[in-house]
């Protein structure tokens, strides 16, 4: 593992914290109900911050001067190395909670490995405080998919067509490339395919006491890890970053 | 000469005097949040561990803290460590009476136990009529560190400390 792809792996941890954070921190006072608003806006505060975290770190190893807001504010999508999943738009509130739903699974398991390993410290305490976290954020996801899933004629098709949609999307969380399989012989982060039979549990049970279909395997979409994002993106960082880039100097 | 001892002591003192502003009857100390006071290189540095990863109090507290220490020493400072990461355990007995005397049901077991980690299982007692007829309302509530409950017997919402 050198040291390029130990600070790329922990930026990709904190991009796909930051990313999702940000994409659900939208519902913010457009959720379902008051309680959910504050669910999702909640789960996006959790997000928002593992991010802090992991990008001080990050910067900490990279030690070229950029540091949180730097990372988050001044790279351009082709630098962001989040799972495509993430970026996905919110859609209906069924697209976001299956997007939730499938992530969470999988950061749940990358995250209770994180704790535990060795190579790195530091990413092992956010890990440790991210553990707990993920395990709300997958207890909640997962319950919304049973009850829309189990639900009405109407919710049940909503939600199978947001899981049919958005299973393309899950095959690059376990797609090694040359970060992952080094930062994995150096024992910082899992191994891949490992993480991919739990996670296949998990989600399969889940979806099977929604009353849900199961996608079949197929084609996955691709490429987020190596920069090559989907247009949703670009818009998403629009937004999110304007203001510190018209105002550079602006400071809270 | 002040010993470093002794100014130690009394930076413990100012530490103690600042309350989570989420919580306000609870201080820092009584959260479990300041993990030591020590000087280092000749400054006086405080220790704190945030509760939740993206909890907004910790910034707010760690200004205060830097405030309460600057009114001793001017070049005194906070530093936030990450690792362990804080649990629900190292709350101070005293924050889980002050919880319940300000109607908020503080965490219950160890955050060790998954069953009390995602609440599945569990017997949450209403802070105002001690029933332990209760039903989770949504496990996130008004701050990341609450989840929102009510009580079938009086019918009061409450929120609960949750654990973790």
């Amino acid at each position: 593992m050198t040291d390029a792809q130990h600070f790329a792996a922990v930026l990709r941890l904190g991009d796909d914290a930051l990313v999702l954070g940000q994409r659900l921190s939208a519902w913010c006072g457009h959720g379902p109900i008051l309680e959910e608003d504050i669910a999702l806006s909640n789960i996006a505060l959790d997000l928002i911050g593992q991010a802090r975290n992991l990008f001080t770190l990050a910067s900490k190893l990279e030690n070229q001067g950029r540091d949180e807001d730097a990372l988050a504010y001044f790279r351009s999508d082709l630098e962001f190395q989040n799972h495509l999943l993430v970026e996905q738009p919110n859609g209906h509130f069924g697209d976001t909670v299956v997007r939730q739903m499938f992530f969470s699974a999988f950061a749940l398991d990358r995250y209770t490995f994180l704790a535990r390993q060795t190579a790195n410290a530091d990413v092992a305490g956010i890990a440790a405080k991210a553990v707990k976290e993920l395990h709300y954020h997958w207890e909640h996801a997962a319950q919304w998919v049973i009850r829309l899933g189990d639900g009405t004629p109407e919710s049940h098709q909503k939600v199978q067509d947001s899981v049919d949609h958005l299973w393309a999307y899950t095959g690059e969380l376990f797609m090694p490339d040359d970060v992952d399989t080094a930062c994995a012989e150096a024992g910082l982060m899992p191994d891949l395919h490992e993480l991919q039979g739990t996670w296949r549990d998990k989600v399969v049970a889940c979806l099977e006491r929604a009353t849900l279909r199961v996608p079949e395997e197929g084609w996955s979409h691709r490429g987020g890890k190596q920069g090559v994002h989907s247009e949703h993106l670009s818009y998403m960082l629009a937004e999110m970053q304007v203001l510190p880039r018209t105002y550079p100097d602006a400071t809270w | 000469m002040v010993t470093d001892r002794e100014r130690i002591a009394q930076a413990w003192v100012q530490v103690r005097s600042i309350n989570d502003p989420e919580l306000p009857y609870l201080t820092v100390e009584e959260m479990g949040m300041v993990r030591g006071v020590r000087v280092d290189g000749g400054q006086l540095v405080v220790t704190i561990t945030p509760t939740y990863s993206g909890c907004p109090a910790t910034d707010v507290i760690a200004e205060d803290i830097t405030t309460a220490l600057q009114a001793l020493e001017a070049d005194a400072r906070v530093e936030v460590v990450l690792s362990p990461a804080w649990t629900t355990d190292w709350l101070l007995p005293s924050a889980h009476e002050k919880m319940k005397a300000n109607g908020i049901a503080p965490p219950q077991g160890k955050s060790a136990d998954r069953a009390f980690l995602t609440g599945q299982g569990k017997v949450v007692h209403c802070p105002s009529c001690k029933s332990d007829q209760t039903t989770m309302v949504s496990a996130f509530g008004s701050t990341a560190c609450k989840a929102h409950f009510k009580c079938n017997a009086c019918l009061e919402p409450f929120e609960h400390f949750k654990c973790i």
